[in-house]
């Protein structure tokens, strides 16, 4: 058995000439793909669809767009307001207080410090509220279908699966749907990054309530407890690091979906990257990522140990 | 009526019971079962009682199916067949709604590894079930600080569990049960996880507990010299079977089988005989200010014994003679035994422990006596007649 699958493996063509081999019909001595078995076209059936969804959900979108717009412009507006040193003061402070480690404070002060220098500040906060807006509707969806996941095995049985197309396929696709839901814009890249950012606020809620021990869940039981008692007084409680952990990552995910959603027209430091990439301007570009960087050590960090201290 | 009576309760572990239910019915042994059906019997046909305010001790080898057992009296576990009955009223039948008022307002229960919810403290853990049950903020407060104040852990309330060393952790798990005031206590091995001086103190602390708020109480122990020392009554079970229901004395005199008797071989004889037991009456003895020196002698004479005790004529013990003494005083012309005897002698009331006997006799040169709590003369104990006891029940098994 294993022997013949060996073989079968080492015998198969490549990726690479799979792909030119499927775009190419016509090759002498290959069979026609489409003369033997007409073309399922997949792709018009998922344009249809969004077609569909686009008209009927008009009302919706729109909705969506005029809030979550308003509510991108107005945190943007604030943050943009402060005085970067003030803003910078408190993130380093409240590294070192959150972490206990003066080295955090120092690096984001510093880091903070040179983005500013390299004229990046609004471009940062812009980005910021971005990540902020993104990871508030991510969170506001995935922990409530997260407990969902975990209390029911049929919710789960649907979630999940769902959970790991949308983790498996490229971040760019999602962008896709969302032109033609919101337009080029913002709300699309918002939309987008929600999107990408969601599973792992999912998939850690339903792990941490999952991973509540056996013998504690027993002993609620014992005492009479209902489910929704049993949800707020021992599983929440007991999953909120784990969850934490969650949130860190839909964070750091809706940062690493900033220049792609530049792409689509979010502004901020991934459009600074996207419109360097576009003029060939090395040096630019990589200031920008690198004010990425500092912004995502200084936020994973202190969520990190936000994380701890919910533990402990 | 009792409290809790137990009828064909079965459980059958598996998603299609009906076939291992019929062999159990047939009486068929579980692994014949287990090996045609691929369902494990978990508890088989068990039927006894449980009395108002008893602390009746299911034991049994590990798999024995204790803990299923207790786990269908709140039907934690569904009973696959038979009755639970609590106050008459049957449990197997109870929708969803009621079984979680009965779990709240019946049912205490304490778990061998504890179960405290980490993130409360101590005080936040007694509340749990007061809390489930909707009770105010500051009845709860009053209720659990009450509990923890009663299991010794007054002052503690603000602690976490992590923070405890076991025995106190279980002394939380004992006040979460208690604070809710249940008619009945489950304790599936609620002291198996402790440390064994550790856990004979906690052991003491129920029985004392008991004193106060007679409970009646189910716990479950694979340890049978615990079982011993707190129930009441016994259930042996053996493969989900109940084997044998009895007091203590029943099990150690009379085992219903060679699988109890094999337990009770292992039982650590000494602390489970007293002096009560293995005591035998006096039948020679002197009476202050009616038998003289001479008449002391001639009953010892009779009765080949070498001391004798005397008793006032209230039958109180007062003191010993000895053939020697008694000799050593005759020329002098003494009349009265009161002279004579010693005063300074060892008693023992009849609960003391065979184990702390031994000790006891070996630097004594003369019998032991057991008196009663007025003081009076329950019965003597010479060397041989302890060693012989425990020869003798240590060699049955
Ligand atoms: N959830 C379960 N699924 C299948 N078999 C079980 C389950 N729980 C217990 N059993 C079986 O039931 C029997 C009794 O177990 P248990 O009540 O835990 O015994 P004890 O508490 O006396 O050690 C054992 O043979 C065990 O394997
Ligand atoms: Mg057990």
């Amino acid at each position: 058995m294993e022997v013949t699958n060996m073989t079968s493996v080492t015998s198969m063509p490549n990726q690479a000439s799979m792909a030119g081999w499927l775009n190419m019909p016509d090759m002498p001595g290959m069979p026609d793909m489409a003369a033997i078995f007409p073309r399922i076209p997949l792709g018009q059936w998922l344009e249809a669809a969004i077609e569909f969804l686009v008209t009927h959900l008009a009302p919706a979108t729109r909705a969506f767009s005029a809030v979550t717009e308003s509510g991108l412009n107005l945190l943007e507006a604030g943050l943009d307001a402060l005085p970067p040193a003030l803003v910078i003061a408190v993130v380093g402070l409240a590294a070192w207080r959150v972490t206990r480690k003066v080295g955090l404070g120092v690096f984001a002060v510093a880091g903070l410090a040179l983005v500013w220098n390299m004229g990046l500040w609004q471009a940062t906060m812009s980005t910021l509220a971005l990540v902020l807006v993104a990871t508030l509707l991510a969170v506001l969806v995935g922990i409530p279908l997260g407990i969902a996941a975990a209390m029911s095995d049929r919710a789960r049985a649907v979630v999940m699966p769902v959970l790991d197309v949308m983790q498996t396929m490229p971040a760019f696709v999602y962008l896709i749907p969302a032109i033609p839901f919101f337009g080029l814009g913002k709300v699309a890249a918002v939309f987008a990054t929600v999107i990408f950012a969601m599973p792992p606020a999912i998939r850690f809620t339903c792990l941490g309530i999952r991973q509540v021990p056996a013998e504690l869940v027993e002993c609620a039981e014992a005492f009479g407890t209902g489910r929704f008692q049993r949800l707020v007084k021992l599983e929440l409680p007991l999953a909120a690091p784990t969850m934490l952990a969650g949130v860190n990552q839909t964070v750091m995910l809706a940062l690493s979906m900033v220049v792609i959603a530049a792409m689509i027209g979010a502004r901020g430091l991934g459009g600074e990257v996207w419109k360097a990439i576009q003029r060939l301007e090395m040096g630019n570009g990589f200031e920008a990522g690198i004010g990425i960087v500092i912004v995502a050590i200084c936020l994973d960090r202190i969520l990190q140990h936000v994380g701890k201290r919910v533990g402990g | 009526m009792a409290k809790i009576e137990i009828r064909n309760l079965t459980k059958i572990f598996g998603p299609a019971p009906d076939k291992a239910l019929a062999m159990v019915r047939e009486g068929k042994p579980k692994d014949e079962i287990y090996k045609r059906t691929k369902h494990a019997v978990g508890v088989n046909r068990a039927t006894f009682d449980v009395e108002e305010g008893e602390i009746v001790v299911v034991m049994g080898l590990s798999g024995s199916g204790k803990s299923t057992l207790v786990r269908c009296l709140n039907r934690l576990i569904e009973p696959t067949d038979g009755m639970v009955r609590i106050d008459g009223a049957d449990v197997t039948s109870l929708s969803v709604k009621d079984l979680r008022a009965l779990r709240q307002r019946t049912f205490g229960m304490v778990f061998q590894n504890f179960a405290l919810f980490p993130h409360r403290t101590v005080l936040e853990n007694a509340e749990y079930g007061l809390e489930v049950m909707g009770a105010s903020k500051a009845a709860r407060r009053d209720k659990a600080a009450e509990a923890l104040a009663r299991v010794g852990l007054g002052g503690w309330e603000a602690a976490r569990p992590g923070q405890l060393s076991g025995g106190m952790q279980q002394r939380v798990g004992l006040a979460r049960a208690l604070a809710l005031d249940p008619d009945i206590l489950l304790m599936d091995e609620a002291f198996s996880a402790l440390d064994p001086l550790i856990r004979r103190d906690m052991q003491d602390e129920l029985l004392r507990l008991q004193d106060d708020v007679r409970k009646t109480i189910v716990f479950i122990s694979h340890d049978l010299d615990e079982a011993l020392k707190i129930g009441d009554r016994i259930v042996l079970m053996r493969d989900g079977a109940v084997v044998q229901v009895g007091t203590p004395e029943d099990i150690l005199t009379s085992p219903a089988d060679d699988y109890v008797a094999r337990f009770v071989a292992d039982v650590d004889i000494a602390r489970v005989l007293t002096a009560g037991t293995v005591m035998k009456r006096s039948e020679a003895v002197a009476v202050l200010g009616v038998d003289g020196p001479r008449t002391a002698l001639r009953k010892m004479r009779n009765h080949a014994i070498a001391t004798l005790f005397v008793l006032d004529r209230n039958h109180k013990l007062v003191g010993l003679v000895t053939a020697d003494d008694i000799a050593d005083h005759m020329a002098g012309g003494v009349r009265d035994l009161a002279a004579i005897m010693r005063t300074d002698i060892t008693t023992v009331p009849p609960e003391t422990p065979a184990s702390e006997l031994i000790p006891l006799m070996a630097g004594l040169p003369h019998p032991l006596a057991v008196t009663d709590e007025r003081g009076r003369l329950a019965g003597v104990i010479v060397r041989g007649l302890l060693l012989g006891a425990l020869a003798e029940r240590g060699g049955n098994a």
